[in-house]
Formats: C-alpha cells, sequence, structure tokens
C-alpha cells in the first residue's frame, strides 16, 4: 500500500533547536555571543586582535576558532593575546554548527567572561545556513572582495545583525562603488548596522568597540 | 559545501516521519527549496545516495520544488521575481523591498510504502 505522508518540516530545524540551548546557555552566564563570518582572508582574526586590544579591561573574552585542518595559527594568535581560545576542527566541513558550539562552550570558563567571539570558517555560504546560538551575526565584508558580494551571496546577508567593512584604508586603490554594495546590503537587509573600518590602521573601530561594548553586561 | 550535513538532516526528517507511520519503504521524498537558500539539487542528490544506503529511504526519488525569490516593493507596491541577480524594483527602480518567498528550505512531503495493514485492526 503506498501512501502519502506530508511533513512540512524546515531542514534545519534541529540545529537551530540546538543553537537554542546553546543562547539559552549564554543567557544563563550573562556572555554576549557573536558569530563572526567572513570569506577567507577578510581579515577575522585580524578584527578579533585589534577589537582585543581596545576593548576595556573589565571585559572578559573568549574565542572559538574553527577551522576546516587542524592548525592552531589564528587560536595561537589569539592565545598569544592573553585570551582563551577553542580551536574546533571541523575535519573539512566548512562551516560550524550549533553542536560544535556547544562542545566548545563547556570548554570555555564561561562564568568568568563576558563575551565570546566564534570565528566562523572562512566561507560565504555554508555558516549562513547554521546558527550558533550567538546574539549577533557578524558579517566582515573586505574592499578587495568586491563590491557585488550581496548579490552574489544573498543568504549570507539576510541573516545578519551588524556588517563590519573591513580595508577601507585600500579604497584609494581599487574600484568598490560603496553605494551599489550598500544598496544590495540595503535590499536583503534594510537598515543593517554597519561599520566600515580597517584593522590595520584602525579607523572606525571606535563606533565599533561603542556598539559591542554597549551590549555586554558587565558582571 | 555544506550539502552533506544537510542531506544527512533530510534523512533523519524523513526516516522520522517513515518510522511513525510503520512504513517499510520510502519511495519518494519532495523538497521544496528557495533559489536564495544556496542549495545546490545535484549536491544533495549525490550525498543523498551516500547517505541513504542502508536505510529504508535506500532508492528514493528526490524531487526540487524550487522557487524563485519573489520581492515586492514598498514604495509601489509592484511584486515581482528574481530571474538571476538581485534587481531594484523593475518599476520605480526603488530599494525599498521585502524578500516574500525564496528562503523555502523543507521537507515537503514523502511517498512510503507500508505492508497491509489487517482492516480489523485499523478500524478497532
Amino acid at each position: 500500500m503506498k501512501q502519502r505522508v506530508e511533513i512540512v518540516k524546515r531542514i534545519m530545524d534541529s540545529n537551530d533547536r540546538l543553537a537554542q540551548n546553546n543562547q539559552a546557555v549564554l543567557y544563563r552566564n550573562q556572555v554576549y555571543g557573536i558569530n563572526l563570518m567572513a570569506s577567507p582572508g577578510a581579515g577575522k582574526t585580524s578584527v578579533i586582535l585589534e577589537t582585543i586590544k581596545r576593548l576595556p579591561a573589565t571585559i572578559k573574552l573568549g574565542v572559538i576558532e574553527g577551522d576546516t585542518a587542524p592548525v592552531t595559527i589564528d587560536s595561537d594568535k589569539i592565545a598569544a593575546a592573553g585570551i582563551p581560545a577553542v580551536q574546533i576542527n571541523t575535519g573539512g566541513e566548512c562551516h560550524l554548527d550549533a553542536n560544535m558550539i556547544e562542545l566548545a562552550l563547556a570548554q570555555l570558563p564561561l562564568e568568568a567572561l563576558n563575551l565570546i567571539i566564534v570565528e566562523n570558517v572562512g566561507n560565504l555560504i555554508c555558516p549562513a545556513a547554521f546558527q550558533l546560538g550567538t546574539h549577533a551575526n557578524v558579517l566582515i565584508a573586505s574592499i578587495p572582495e568586491g563590491d557585488d558580494k550581496p548579490y552574489k551571496y544573498p543568504n549570507i546577508y539576510r541573516g545578519l545583525d551588524v556588517l563590519l567593512i573591513n580595508k577601507i584604508d585600500l579604497s584609494p586603490y581599487i574600484d568598490f562603488r560603496m553605494d551599489y554594495f550598500q544598496q544590495g546590503v540595503e535590499m536583503l537587509n534594510p537598515g543593517l548596522k554597519t561599520f566600515a573600518l580597517s584593522a590595520k590602521t584602525g579607523e572606525g573601530f571606535d563606533a565599533w568597540i561603542a556598539w559591542l561594548t554597549d551590549k555586554i553586561i558587565t558582571k | 559545501m555544506h550539502e552533506l550535513a544537510v542531506t544527512e538532516s533530510i534523512l533523519k526528517i524523513v526516516l522520522e516521519s517513515a518510522q511513525k507511520n510503520k512504513a517499510t519503504a520510502v519511495t519518494d521524498i519532495t523538497l521544496t527549496i528557495g533559489s536564495l537558500s544556496s542549495i545546490v539539487d545535484d549536491s544533495v542528490q549525490f550525498y543523498w545516495n551516500y547517505v541513504s544506503q542502508g536505510t529504508i529511504c535506500e532508492n528514493a526519488k528526490l524531487h526540487f520544488n524550487r522557487v524563485r525569490a519573489t520581492l515586492k516593493c514598498l514604495d509601489c507596491d509592484t511584486t515581482y521575481s528574481l530571474i538571476d541577480d538581485l534587481t531594484p524594483c523593475p518599476s520605480c527602480g526603488s530599494i525599498n523591498v521585502i524578500i516574500l518567498s525564496g528562503e523555502e528550505f523543507q521537507v515537503d512531503h514523502i511517498e512510503i510504502i507500508k505492508e497491509e495493514t489487517n482492516q480489523d485492526e485499523t478500524t478497532r
């Protein structure tokens, strides 16, 4: 006997439920969580290091590093800055998921932290599909990547809470139409909070740090 | 390629539902995938053949119901579909738009084979 069974279930449902658990853990510990996404080379680690340098000393930060291979280059840099860092080797997977974050959170001294930055795997497609349970999805778009990225990767722009436009010090040398870029962003995510900055020169960081500091609960 | 993780998730959803309905085999699976969801059908099909091996879903046919992105202009009320890239309102050029569809990503329904059940048992 053949029968049709209606399901209508979102495919990402089980990941999203795990993400909600992670969010509950963060809330309980009063830790603000950021899921930092970008393409490879956009400056994720540099932005994190510059952010660490500029945050008030009262804010205690932990970092979760996602990498597709067992290299600790990024987490070594973070650890060298005196910050607790957990490395997740995704074993070739192109993204972090809520389950990996659950395991990583268990390795961090959450009760002593105010902020966690998750450095996702460098990729503009896959991380967009997997909620992690952090409070804010933040994307770094760097100017050398080109101004067409919102048009080519609409999905990741849809789910963002903050956009950081990095490497603005390179503006004089690169044909990046800021208005065209921002038009795409505006269509996908109207009114998206955006900060233009440079991790190299520090330009624009004050506004980003002020926004971030404002979100964090000091214990 | 996150399609492997996604395909495993599809299998889990389908198996749960099939078992609940006492299926002996699943023959067809219909998925709805919006064009903004950045999922590649071919990759899902490729991984499907691999992850479904040895389950009651082995040999099930995947059907992709592709939904084109539809946008609505909030300035002039024009509704338009995206053929390819993201574009402003074709009528008035506004970027004050909302996305109505195109982000779907779900398992819609499945076709299963069931053992003929005893009529007495089902009506009792």
